[in-house]
């Protein structure tokens, strides 16, 4: 027997990559997805980076792919959002060799800010789109999606979840392959979408659809398992796991490629059985085509179409096809168990700044980061966060509303300076550049604070291009946060040390009743990244202290109140001093 | 065409069997779960893992499940599905019983790590986790694996004791599991880590 590795769906898709030629893969981390191009760095003989936002990642993987070389993207669900421009327009000009873009998408939403279902990209686009179970799978289809690409000439989908990702499973690889590259052929026709050529383009495209459908129709990986009863399952991704578990001996047709839908399978395979189900994580995408082929399968009236589905709930929702209808008998958890919120760790830079900022009259429009973090109590300072880089625009807008309300009702209304936009070095460059941009260009009053913590912190330390370093860890150019700021006309630029809440306090004081755009950037490592910075631990001097708690409204991990005495936990101190800058009694001392 | 090439969808004869790993971010709960589901490959079981990512470095609770047998399907463990719950600390350990079979037992450390509401002052932390870890499951074993951990030589080996302690009850043997942590652990660890899941299976 051929050897079998115990690897996760995120590695399985980059050594599937490697196995399949792939030569140039780009991404922005993010939660489930960053492990892909990490592990895919690893491979000799491959260029892999981080781009700085996933719509450059994918417009570099389509210039990769004409310059003649199988190419990859990856990104989590809310990314192809962000890369949505070139993702639709990409299919109207083909590829060369191979292009394959990775969907990871979170239901659940583990570590993310929606649960959007990222099939209906494949379908609006026009795109062909494979739905792996497994990480044998994960390593199967993104080794047929390469030849599906270059097949009907169009990028392809890989659409994972959170749970293929990042569960661990058995895979076999295959030989692997050696696309030879092809040289670079000028076509404008077909490569430059001016509307004359894109007129011409869209129908080669409906018209590939259907030679798609052919080809979903008779795809090996297609499984239909027949099994006992008048009653059909279908399904796709990791839900398949679940209704095999939980309808232990059910027929399922088991879809891997689930855009083109296989029409003439579903209907000639579920024809056979007197009840149809689907069984689908989110949302109702198979059961809807599959209702417009008139078959009128239950799906979505009974299995959840919110959060994530498991053996437990999906047994629930049609208990008529589970051998055994009801629960394992199991030892109930007890009541009142206090809650594990995640924290900012002791000595987190993002601290000190956000102190500062929460004792501010401020509408704190935040972003995406671990400094999201501190909108949980008691430090409570975030008013509304939507997606990477909203929060420079949504500054914006909140500013000259706020500024247009007030003159309105001629009353001393919020002041526009109230309005201060929190977003991490990482986000800044993602799409908070364009932003600021904004801000500048269009007269903003408000203050935008950058938390430049060197590194993009909440998927693990990943460099950027604020940090010098590539992906592959050379050394390369890096962004001078200052200067680009200034460059884009905005005169206020401040630089604080995040350690020293005073100095936070009084230059945020300062930009904020400033009747012009600045800027504060909020400059340290993250502690976790940087251990160098760590000093002597502090303590508490329980004849001074008081035990008024004023330090206890930093949320730092490291400070414990246990009846009224408070006390520092040397093992978890970094020796950052902000507990004993906040004590008014001077009663907390470096060891 | 790709329907009906007689694949017959039929109930595994041999069940999954199934094992939670819990604790906080950071106390090497995954690492264990990998060396685990490793040495079950080992042995020629088909072998399922799942854990999450994402804001367990900021102090949350990780959970990692391992799924073994012929044919392993879904990589979660249904509530009740677990035969043993192994346990970084005493809270998680409580948090996670739903996971265990009513026939299950527990393999937990002593270890308390206050969560931000407790550190807070705003909540206890339950003064009496061991006793009713207990109550719930007679016959747990609860162990200073912190301790016995940093006797071997490495405090960050607690989750090895762990798994040493489950280990009696899976078929493979103790040079198989040493192979696997040979394989796996780091060289400076190394010893540590063997010596630690030694102790540990002593005590299993």
């Amino acid at each position: 027997m051929a050897e079998r590795t115990l690897m996760t769906g995120n590695e399985a898709v980059a050594l599937a990559a490697y196995h399949a030629g792939v030569v140039f893969a780009s991404a922005y981390p993010g939660t489930p997805s960053t492990e892909i191009l990490e592990s895919f760095s690893r491979f000799d003989g491959v260029y892999a980076e981080w781009a700085p936002n996933e719509k450059v990642a994918l417009e570099a993987a389509i210039g990769a792919c004409l310059g003649g070389v199988r190419a990859l993207a990856a990104m989590k669900h809310v990314g192809l959002n962000v890369a949505a421009d070139p993702w639709f327009t990409a299919p109207y000009i083909g590829v060369s060799r191979g292009l394959v873009v990775i969907s990871a998408d979170d239901p659940e939403m583990h570590s993310s800010q929606n649960e959007q279902d990222n099939r209906y990209y494949a379908k609006a686009a026009k795109v062909p789109m494979l739905e792996p179970a497994d990480s044998q799978e994960s390593y199967d289809l993104t080794r047929e999606a390469f030849l599906i690409s270059e097949r009907f000439d169009t990028p392809v989908l890989l659409r994972m979840t959170t749970r293929v990702c990042h569960s661990r499973s058995l895979v076999e690889a295959r030989e692997p392959e050696k696309p030879e590259p092809i040289p670079y052929e000028k076509n404008a026709a077909k490569r430059v979408m001016i509307p004359g050529h894109a007129r011409l383009r869209h129908p080669v495209m409906v018209e590939r659809l259907a030679e798609m459908e052919e080809f979903s129709n008779d795809f090996t990986y297609q499984r239909a398992e027949r099994g006992v009863g008048d009653s059909v399952v279908v399904t796709s991704g990791v839900a398949y796991q679940y209704v095999k578990e939980a309808y232990s001996g059910v027929s399922i047709l088991k879809l891997a490629m689930t855009n083109p839908l296989p029409r003439e399978l579903i209907s000639g395979f579920c024809e056979q059985f007197k009840d149809i189900y689907v069984v689908e994580e989110l949302e109702p995408f198979l059961e809807e085509g599959i209702a417009a082929l008139g078959l009128w399968p239950r799906g979505k009236q009974s299995v959840p179409r919110v959060g994530e589905l498991n053996v437990d709930n999906v047994r629930a929702a049609f208990p008529e096809l589970a051998k055994e209808h009801s629960a394992l008998s199991h030892i109930t958890r007890p009541d009142g168990l206090p809650a594990r919120p995640p924290i900012l760790c002791a000595g987190c830079p993002h601290r000190g700044i956000m102190y500062a900022l929460a004792r501010q009259k401020a509408i704190i429009a935040g972003d995406i980061g671990c400094y999201t973090l501190s909108v949980l109590p008691p430090l409570e300072a975030h008013d509304c966060q939507v997606c990477m880089g909203a929060s420079i625009t949504m500054g914006h807008g909140l500013e000259k509303a706020l500024e247009l309300a007030a003159g309105e009702s001629e009353e001393e209304g919020a002041s526009s300076h109230r309005v201060v936009s929190v977003l991490g070095d990482s986000t800044f460059f993602h799409s908070g550049v364009t932003g600021l941009m904004e801000m500048a260009y269009n007269r903003g009053r408000y203050t935008v604070v950058i938390l430049d913590n060197r590194t993009t912190a909440m998927t693990g330390f990943q460099d950027h291009p604020g940090t010098g370093v590539t992906l592959q860890k050379d050394p390369t150019t890096s962004v001078d946060i200052e200067m680009l700021v200034r460059s884009l006309g905005i005169e206020n630029v401040r630089v604080v040390d995040p350690w020293d809440i005073e100095e936070c306090r009084r230059v945020l004081s300062e930009e904020m009743n400033r009747d012009a755009p600045s800027v504060v950037i909020s400059t340290r490592s993250c502690v976790l990244r940087d251990k160098t910075s760590w000093r002597a631990a502090y303590a508490v001097e329980q004849e001074a202290c008081n035990d008024c708690g004023l330090c206890m409204g930093l949320a730092c991990p490291a400070l414990v109140k246990r009846g009224e005495e408070i006390t520092i936990l040397t093992d978890a101190c970094v020796g950052c001093g902000m507990c004993a800058q906040v004590c008014r009694r001077d009663a907390i001392k470096q060891g | 065409m790709a329907a009906d090439r007689g694949n017959i969808n039929l109930p595994d004869e041999k069940a999954t069997r199934s094992i939670v790993l819990a604790g906080v971010g950071g106390q090497g709960t995954v690492t264990a779960a990998n060396l685990l589901a490793n040495a079950l490959v080992s042995h020629g079981y088909d072998v399922k893992t799942s854990e999450v990512h994402g804001m367990a470095q900021r102090g949350g609770s990780v959970i990692s499940m391992v799924r073994f047998g012929s044919a392993v399907a879904s990589p979660l463990v249904p509530a009740g599905g677990a035969e043993a719950l192994v346990s970084a600390e005493l809270l998680e350990t409580l948090r996670n019983v739903e996971f265990l079979s009513p026939d299950g037992r527990i393999i937990a450390s002593r270890t308390r790590v206050d969560p931000l509401p407790v550190l807070q002052g705003a909540v206890q932390y339950p003064s009496d986790a061991e006793e009713r870890i207990l109550e719930l499951v007679p016959g747990s074993v609860i162990v200073d694996a912190v301790e016995i951990a940093t006797k071997a030589g490495d405090a960050r080996a607690a989750n090895t004791v762990l798994v040493g302690i489950l280990s009696p009850v899976l078929p493979m043997g103790e040079k198989e599991w040493l192979e696997v942590i040979d394989k796996l652990v780091p060289a400076k660890a190394l010893d540590a880590n063997k010596k630690a899941f030694l102790e540990g299976r002593k005590l299993g």
